[in-house]
């Protein structure tokens, strides 16, 4: 197993309740509904993610996922409820006022900007930028100090991530993988408290994913909190610090991956009959060799 | 057919005012739909109001010049903040409908009886109202004496010769803030907005400030255009400022290559020399009735676009690398 997160230590007395208190938390949710006509997306009661883990949000397709990161991000508005985050309030926060906040999301779909040059995709995350306000963006002594600053710490992470070589290359000429690796990179040139990675690992092969898991897992180490989707149970378990499960927009579960794997209330969410074809989990239980006959309902 | 007439009349032409002033036009344009990916189809809505702020104001009201020009100016700033709140926050689609719509109404009230004491209805602002009107300031500040003045083969009267170097210059002007604005860092905000707004917002930009932001500077441009329109004729009409100005605008500047800090201005010159050398040459050769040259003249030109879209999409200044990107 990989060595955990250097908050997460904390967890290890927080009890596998869905909606249980965290020692530090640093995004707490308050009675979030959001209806799409008569679906009801999301409805969570409660949930607060520590600070300084990795926290993984899973469940099967239509689950809720993504409509929450959206109204955590500001990307959608809750119909009643609200988060905070860091102790500021999320309701109807726009999004470009969270990510001042310090929460950064990424998107399933990766936003690249094509047109773009990989430098200018970093660059553009660095916040405060005194040149991006019109009248001063016309006096370029008020604002190059800082935009040489911004450069260097773009390179450095465009060499931490192995894009430096890419650098004046326009975003759509990147591959698939390398999209994922700027559009992560680009998310900690805002720094962050926390990154929300939504799906980070889709479409990218395996190698690449491989290198991907380790900037996930280096982030806490930097001092950030992580949420992020997926649905590889093997990289979840192997990731995560703690485990958020939801189910037909509740929170079903959480606790420890190893906890988690065996909550029964997960396994029927995954395997349950009225969720059509969900071939893409895998709903064994971790680890796999404690795969239990009670697990099959 | 003498080849060396179609190239004089096609330069005259292009260094002219009406060359000028689809610059300008086309100059907004890039900022609009070039950089920030906004679309707007009624740039001739800027012109008109731009045009007839100067208009109203000194030849109705008896303004002085200046402040005349400051109000036309203003007037497109108000106009593209009207267009800009309701549908900036929504798809892009709207503010495409949104504004043709606003820029045909604009002309309809312009022109119509209830507003005639202060615009002259369908018959426009003519300079001689209100005294010199709102072009005498303007010619009097005309340092050349009367005549024509010639360069090699190109000749203006000495009222031309004024509007075409002001003209110019303000062009200049127009290139180079473009030019300053787009390689700092709020036009690479106004770039990543164009690409995709999602990624921009969740980095913390306020998209629509900036959106808002570009609208009205493009309108702006747009409005001085205008204004240099009605400076030019010393007169103005609701029904020069058609719906199909603004397209002649998208055509200029997709022809230059959008998003590039020339384009727009190459892109007039050349549709205008274009333009005109195929008219001489239609005309001098016979083949038809001076009636059917303009037309066909478009039809040509037309024709030519077609040619450029299928071969060079991206038009002449435009980068063939950001083009196979558009998949």
């Amino acid at each position: 197993m990989r060595e955990p997160s250097p908050g997460a230590a904390a967890l290890k007395d927080v009890a596998p309740v869905p909606g249980v208190p965290k020692p530090d938390p640093i995004l707490v949710v308050d009675g979030v509904v959001r209806h799409f006509g008569g679906l009801t997306a999301v409805d969570v009661e409660h949930l607060e993610l520590q600070r300084g883990v990795i926290t993984s949000l899973i469940g099967p397709n239509g689950a809720g996922k993504t409509t929450f990161f959206n109204l955590m991000t500001g990307f959608d508005i809750a119909d009643e409820g609200a988060g905070t985050f860091d102790g500021q309030e999320l309701r109807k926060v726009p999004a470009h006022k969270v990510a001042g906040y310090g929460m950064v999301r990424t998107f399933q779909l990766t936003k690249a900007l094509t047109r773009l040059t990989v430098l200018e995709n970093m660059k553009l995350g660095a916040h405060g930028q005194r040149g991006e306000r019109i009248l001063s963006a016309l006096w370029p002594p008020a604002w190059r100090s800082q935009e040489q600053a911004i450069e260097e710490r773009a390179e450095e992470l465009l060499v931490r991530f192995k894009l430096d070589h890419m650098r004046d290359e326009l975003g759509g000429t990147l591959s698939g993988g390398q999209r994922k690796l700027l559009e992560m990179a680009r998310a900690l040139m805002v720094e962050p408290m926390m990154v929300m990675l939504d799906e980070p690992m889709a479409g990218v092969n395996p190698a690449l994913t491989q290198s991907l898991l380790e900037h996930v897992k280096d982030l806490p180490h930097h001092g950030m909190s992580v949420l992020f989707v997926e649905h590889d149970m093997d990289v979840v378990m192997d990731i995560s610090d703690w485990v958020v499960v939801m189910g037909q927009g509740r929170i079903i579960a959480e606790g420890p991956p190893a906890a988690v794997a065996k909550d029964p209330a997960v396994i029927d969410a995954y395997l349950g009959a009225d969720h059509g074809d969900e071939s893409r989990f895998t709903p064994t239980p971790w680890p796999p060799e404690s795969r239990a006959p009670e697990a099959r309902p | 057919m003498d080849l060396y007439e179609l190239f004089r009349a096609g330069l005259n032409s292009a260094v002219g005012p009406t060359a000028i002033v689809y610059a300008l036009a086309a100059i907004g344009l890039n900022i609009h739909f070039g950089y920030t990916g906004l679309l707007n189809f009624g740039q001739v809505g800027f012109m008109l109001v731009g045009a007839y702020g100067l208009g109203i104001s000194v030849s109705i009201y008896g303004a002085p010049f200046w402040l005349g020009i400051v109000i036309g100016l203003l007037a497109a700033l108000v106009l593209a903040l009207l267009l800009g709140l309701p549908t900036l926050r929504l798809r892009a689609d709207y503010l495409a409908i949104c504004t043709i719509a606003a820029a045909e109404i604009l002309r309809f009230v312009f022109r119509s009886r209830p507003a005639t004491n202060f615009t002259g209805g369908p018959f426009g602002i003519p300079s001689q109202v209100g005294g010199s009107g709102f072009s005498g300031t303007w010619n009097a500040l005309n340092p050349f004496p009367s005549g024509t003045y010639r360069f090699g083969p190109l000749a203006f009267t000495h009222t031309r010769l004024w509007v075409v170097i002001v003209g110019w210059a303000l062009v200049l002007l127009m290139v180079l803030t473009t030019w300053a604005l787009m390689r700092s860092p709020w036009g690479r905000v106004i770039r990543s907005i164009r690409e995709d707004e999602d990624a921009a917002r969740a980095l913390g930009k306020n998209v629509f400030v900036y959106k808002m932001q570009s609208l009205v500077l493009g309108g702006m441009v747009g409005g001085l255009a205008g204004i240099l329109l009605a400076l030019n004729q010393a007169s103005m009409a609701p029904d020069q400022f058609l719906p199909q100005i603004t397209f002649f605008g998208y055509t200029v500047l997709i022809l230059g290559g959008a998003a590039t800090i020339w384009g727009p201005v190459l892109g007039s010159v050349l549709f205008w020399f274009l333009l005109a050398s195929i008219e001489r040459g239609l005309l001098d050769s016979g083949v038809m009735q001076s009636g059917a040259v303009g037309p066909v003249r478009l039809a040509l030109v037309g024709g030519a676009l077609v040619l450029l879209m299928v071969f060079r999409p991206q038009g002449i200044l435009g980068d063939k690398r950001e083009m196979m990107l558009d998949a």
